[in-house]
């Protein structure tokens, strides 16, 4: 610091030069460096663009006659896939609240369980009025997220570790909760129809599409909307891009944070109704890897793990492109482990352009 | 005599066993600029962020227009009307300047949309912020709505110290506001300080750039080992004075002690 | 039915921290001690293998030790339970491998020093890592449901069969299962242990399930969009049965397909009797786990080990085909009896 004392008269002299300068305004912006910076740049402000692209070039791929025969550009293929992916979507909605925080939900299949549980148990086996059970499996659900969001913030665990650690939770619970057994379809049409509402459809031409699809947009809807539209969605981005910075100017951090687990707790309710009536019967065994599915349709959908960027509507795509994938290589006559090898390459792919992005600031 | 605005005595802040703080001192007066200067680590920051809510302090009292007050979180000095740039800046790199104006403070759109959906309203907030920066000349900024991330870190700088000038309404704090800023745009900041204070509200300096601080400063407090050593005037002291009393050169005489 | 379970359940919950405190107490010293590992205590198939062997260790004064892996596949809590075993020198450890390659050295480590280890429902690899095994013959449960399906067709030479397996690892009860239904049904199967080696015009296609109605509706789903005139559909288990039936039902074509099994839960049959399933093959946990006892006492008094059933490598405990609609040649119980054994 000693080195300003060799200044030592008041005043800028050295300033006085300004008053010559060019009084234009500095442009910033930047010189295009070719294609490749072109489009490094409008990824940067587009991360959903890729999702689309990679979804766009699937189907037309698997839509070629010679790699599945006609078999997959149906309307009702495609309208399968949408069923087919509908509860990890609305899955990957939720996962996507909290990634977007800079956190991680590896509880969210298992809460979401737990939740059709409750509304099994209740409204099938206990004969209380569907309304209710339907509420009560809501409660457990924005429970769970409450319980995340108290450890996150409260006593400021990870949301790895916490998530990690009411996974097995909610896991141990609902097993304990049904003894491992399935609530039969038959005996949820014959005592809470209304569970399996979401399984019901309409139909378009060939195409079917079920209320369970419908909900899933409807979800991605809302929350595009919250997220795009309020000062709330502003908050979450800034909270995962810089917590501190966002509580040094102005933000309820944790109050917030709190809200996006709560929420992602009772958009984890909206996948648990779901998933009854696309499932059929309520089990206890199935969508035991949801929540890595979940994750990865958040991030093939672009948005970045490490928080506050990306578009909501990117698991979306993120999803169909995961449905998309294991249609077509199914269609085209191809062994199961490459739907599970073109899936890893996927998350690779999206991860690797989501760090190349990222570099447009640097 | 005036009553000082914010009058704070005796902060303590410790962290584990660092004492940032140590029985320090702070007054600042209606309508005055008033520099903080110190050497690395004297405690400049952790006094200023004690006093705008951002970190509690361990012992002390603080008091706002002579009623004590005790700020838990920045949002609520900043609803009290103190605005702070903080030396990090606090933006977020991925939100766009409009964004990081007003984050916090949100303008709803009027009527339905805004009243049960929530809606912002964009448009209201770019109109605005377009303004406040045009204010600050810091136009050299191509598009409003581009995000922080892809400023220079000067620019950064501006929108931070625009926020705080655009949004203050009883106390701006300024921790290096120019550290990173060039020649043109340090002048634009010491005019907008300058500006600020014509408005009559009164303004903390912290900054390591003397020129500066003995052009604009009305008083100068300064910081050494986690306290306030003296208050200095400007008109009476060299630089080079303070620069030997901030690092323990010279000792102040007993008059000028706080 | 369904009551019971949420109470059972819910006292569970309650008591979850004090069972295994109570079962390890209850060891003494001097009695023949034996060991029980099952790979969950939640699944109901392993809950009915410990209430047999509860039932016949008290019955033959033997003590006896429960232990379970927290997850299937949690071989690291079996390998501990083994050695804890060890150390309390049980004379018999009864055990359903999570993992046998895994198990392999510990369970060595067991024989040699003097415990008779006999594995239950799933076999090592080799079957002769343990001294017996007591398993369901999957691949006769296979047999028995193809032979159903296809003296139920009659002509079969317009069938369409689905095929839902387990997973993609190809375990051994998955391809057992599969091959058995096959060659039941009267396909050549190729390689026995080889899952969708044959080239059968008749099968469309195989598909996971993971063993849930989930995987079994999507799996079901899918083999739909090969060939949507699919009238026959196997399946690993009853829970990818009834996923199946749902996407059946889905498309309008739940009568069009026969839908078989093997397991023998309690909703499995279930579903047999509600015509969700048309046959599945049952098979007895708790059985395996009271011949194992019986075993281990017979060693404990004068050494004789198990012989394995004639033809295989393994002690058959027996599979029964469960159906209502029973056709000429093939034994089978009704859905009405099967209730009366059934697991879970
Ligand atoms: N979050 C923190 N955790 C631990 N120690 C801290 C923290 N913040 C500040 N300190 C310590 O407190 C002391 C004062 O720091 P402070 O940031 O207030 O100094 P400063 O006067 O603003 O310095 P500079 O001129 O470098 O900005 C330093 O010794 C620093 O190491
Ligand atoms: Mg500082």
């Amino acid at each position: 610091m000693t080195d300003t004392t060799q200044t030592p008269k008041k005043g800028q002299d050295f300033e006085s030069a300004l008053d010559k300068s060019d009084k234009n305004v500095a442009a910033f912006e930047r010189k295009s460096k070719g294609m490749v910076d072109g489009l490094q740049h409008l990824l940067h402000l587009n991360p959903t663009l890729v999702p689309v692209m990679v979804l766009v070039a699937s189907v037309l791929i698997f839509s070629l006659p010679m790699v599945t025969d006609g078999k997959f550009m149906t309307m009702f293929n495609l309208s399968l896939v949408m069923q087919q992916v509908s509860i990890i979507g609305i899955l990957a909605a939720a996962q996507s609240l909290i990634i977007l925080t800079a956190g991680i939900d590896l509880s969210v299949g298992a809460l979401m369980i737990f939740s059709a549980v409750v509304m099994g148990l209740l409204g099938v086996n206990l004969g209380v009025p569907t309304f209710i059970s339907l509420i009560a499996g809501f409660v457990v659900a924005i429970g769970g997220g409450l319980m995340n969001g108290l450890f996150v913030t409260r006593v400021k665990l990870p949301p790895f570790i916490v998530t990690l650690g009411t996974w097995y939770i909610f896991l141990s619970i609902l097993r304990l909760l049904t003894g491992s057994q399935s609530i039969r379809s038959q005996d949820i049409d014959a005592e809470a129809a209304a569970l399996k509402i979401f399984g019901s459809y309409i139909s378009i031409g060939s195409a079917r599409i079920t209320f369970g699809v419908i909900l899933m947009i409807v979800v991605f809807a809302v929350l595009w909307y919250f997220l795009n539209k309020t000062a709330w969605g502003r908050h979450v981005y800034a909270i995962g891009d810089d917590k501190e910075a966002a509580e040094l100017a102005g933000i309820k951090t944790d109050r917030t944070l709190l809200t996006v687990y709560m929420a992602a707790g009772a958009v984890v309710g909206v996948a648990a109704w779901a998933s009854i009536g696309r499932v059929g019967s309520i089990s206890p065994n199935a969508f035991a890897e949801a929540n890595l599915q979940s994750i990865t349709a958040v991030v093939i959908g672009g948005i970045s793990l490490f928080g506050g960027r990306g578009s909501i509507l990117g698991p979306l795509f993120g999803a169909l492109i995961v449905g998309i994938f294991e249609s077509g290589l199914r269609l085209a006559g191809l062994d199961v482990q490459w739907q599970v090898f073109a899936i890893g390459w996927l998350i690779i792919l999206a991860v690797a352009i989501d760090q190349w992005i990222r570099k447009v600031s640097a | 005599m005036t009553q000082p605005i914010i009058k704070a005595r005796g902060l303590v802040k410790r962290y584990g066993r660092v004492t940032a703080l140590n029985q320090a001192d702070f007054d600042l007066m209606p309508g005055e600029i008033l520099a903080v200067i110190g050497d690395n680590g004297a405690g400049k920051s952790s006094l200023i962020k004690a006093i705008s809510g951002a970190v509690q302090i361990d012992e002390g009292s603080i008091e706002l227009d002579g009623k004590p007050i005790n700020f838990r979180t920045p949002l609520d000095a900043r609803n009290a009307g103190i605005e702070t740039v903080y030396q990090t800046l606090a933006l977020s790199p991925a939100l766009s300047i409009v964004d990081n104006m007003f984050v916090g403070r949100e303008i709803r759109k009027q009527g339905i949309m805004g009243k049960y959906f929530k809606m912002l309203d964009n448009k209201e907030m770019a109109r605005i912020a377009r303004e406040k920066l045009n204010d600050l000349g810091l136009m050299t900024i191509q598009n409003i709505n581009q995000a922080v991330e892809t400023l220079s870190g000067g620019q950064r700088q501006g929108i931070s110290v625009a926020r705080a000038a655009a949004f203050g309404s009883k106390v701006i704090i300024l921790d290096e506001p120019t550290a990173a800023l060039g020649v043109k745009e340090s002048r634009k900041v010491l005019e907008l300080i300058q500006e600020v204070r014509s408005r009559g509200i009164p303004i903390v300096l912290i900054s390591h750039n003397m020129p500066h601080v003995f052009e604009v400063a009305d008083r100068i407090h300064v910081h050494r080992l986690g306290s306030r050593l003296c208050v200095i005037d400007p008109k009476d002291h060299s630089m080079s004075d303070a620069v030997a009393y901030m690092t323990g050169a010279k000792v102040p005489d007993q008059v000028e002690m706080a | 039915m369904k009551t019971t379970f949420t109470k059972t359940a819910l006292l569970c919950m309650t008591a979850a921290g004090f069972v295994s405190l109570a079962s390890g107490a209850n060891a003494a010293a001097h009695s023949v001690s034996a060991c029980l590992i099952t790979k969950t205590d939640i699944n109901p198939f392993f809950v009915k293998m410990k209430e047999g062997a509860e039932a016949k260790a008290e019955e033959l004064g033997i003590t006896l030790n429960s232990y379970a892996g927290k997850i299937d596949g949690d071989v690291e809590t079996q390998i501990a339970a083994v050695e804890t075993c060890i150390a309390a020198g049980a004379k018999g450890i009864l055990i359903t491998p999570s993992d046998g390659a895994a198990l392999m050295p510990i369970i060595t480590q067991a024989r040699e020093a003097g415990a008779l280890v006999i594995a239950l429902d799933t076999p090592f690899e080799p079957a002769t890592v343990a001294d017996a095994t007591f398993a369901t013959d999957n691949f006769k449960a296979g047999v028995l449901i193809g032979e159903w399906a296809a003296a139920k067709m009659g002509d079969t030479s317009n069938a369409k069969i689905a095929m839902l397996d387990l997973n993609p690892s190809e375990v051994s009860v998955d391809y057992l299962r599969n091959n058995g239904f096959l060659q039941g049904f009267g396909v050549d199967i190729k390689d026995p242990t080889d899952i969708g080696d044959e080239d059968d015009a008749r099968i469309v296609g195989n598909d996971v399930t993971n063993g849930n109605e989930e995987g079994g509706r999507t799996a079901m789903e899918n083999l739909m969009q090969m060939d949507s005139g699919i009238n026959v559909v196997y399946t690993i288990n009853e829970p990818a049965a009834a996923g199946a039936y749902e996407a059946l039902k889905s498309f309008g074509m739940e009568d069009q397909a026969l839908i078989v099994s093997v397991d023998g839960g309690c909703p499995g049959v279930q579903n047999v009797k509600e015509g969700v399933i048309g046959a599945t093959s049952m098979q007895f946990p708790l059985l395996m786990a009271s011949m194992g006892i019986e075993a281990i006492a017979a060693f404990a008094a004068d050494g004789t080990k198990p012989q394995n059933t004639e033809g295989l490598d393994f002690f058959n405990t027996g599979v029964e085909l469960v159906t209502d609609e029973p056709v000429e040649g093939i034994p089978s119980i009704t859905s009405d009896e099967a209730l009366e054994k059934c697991w879970g």
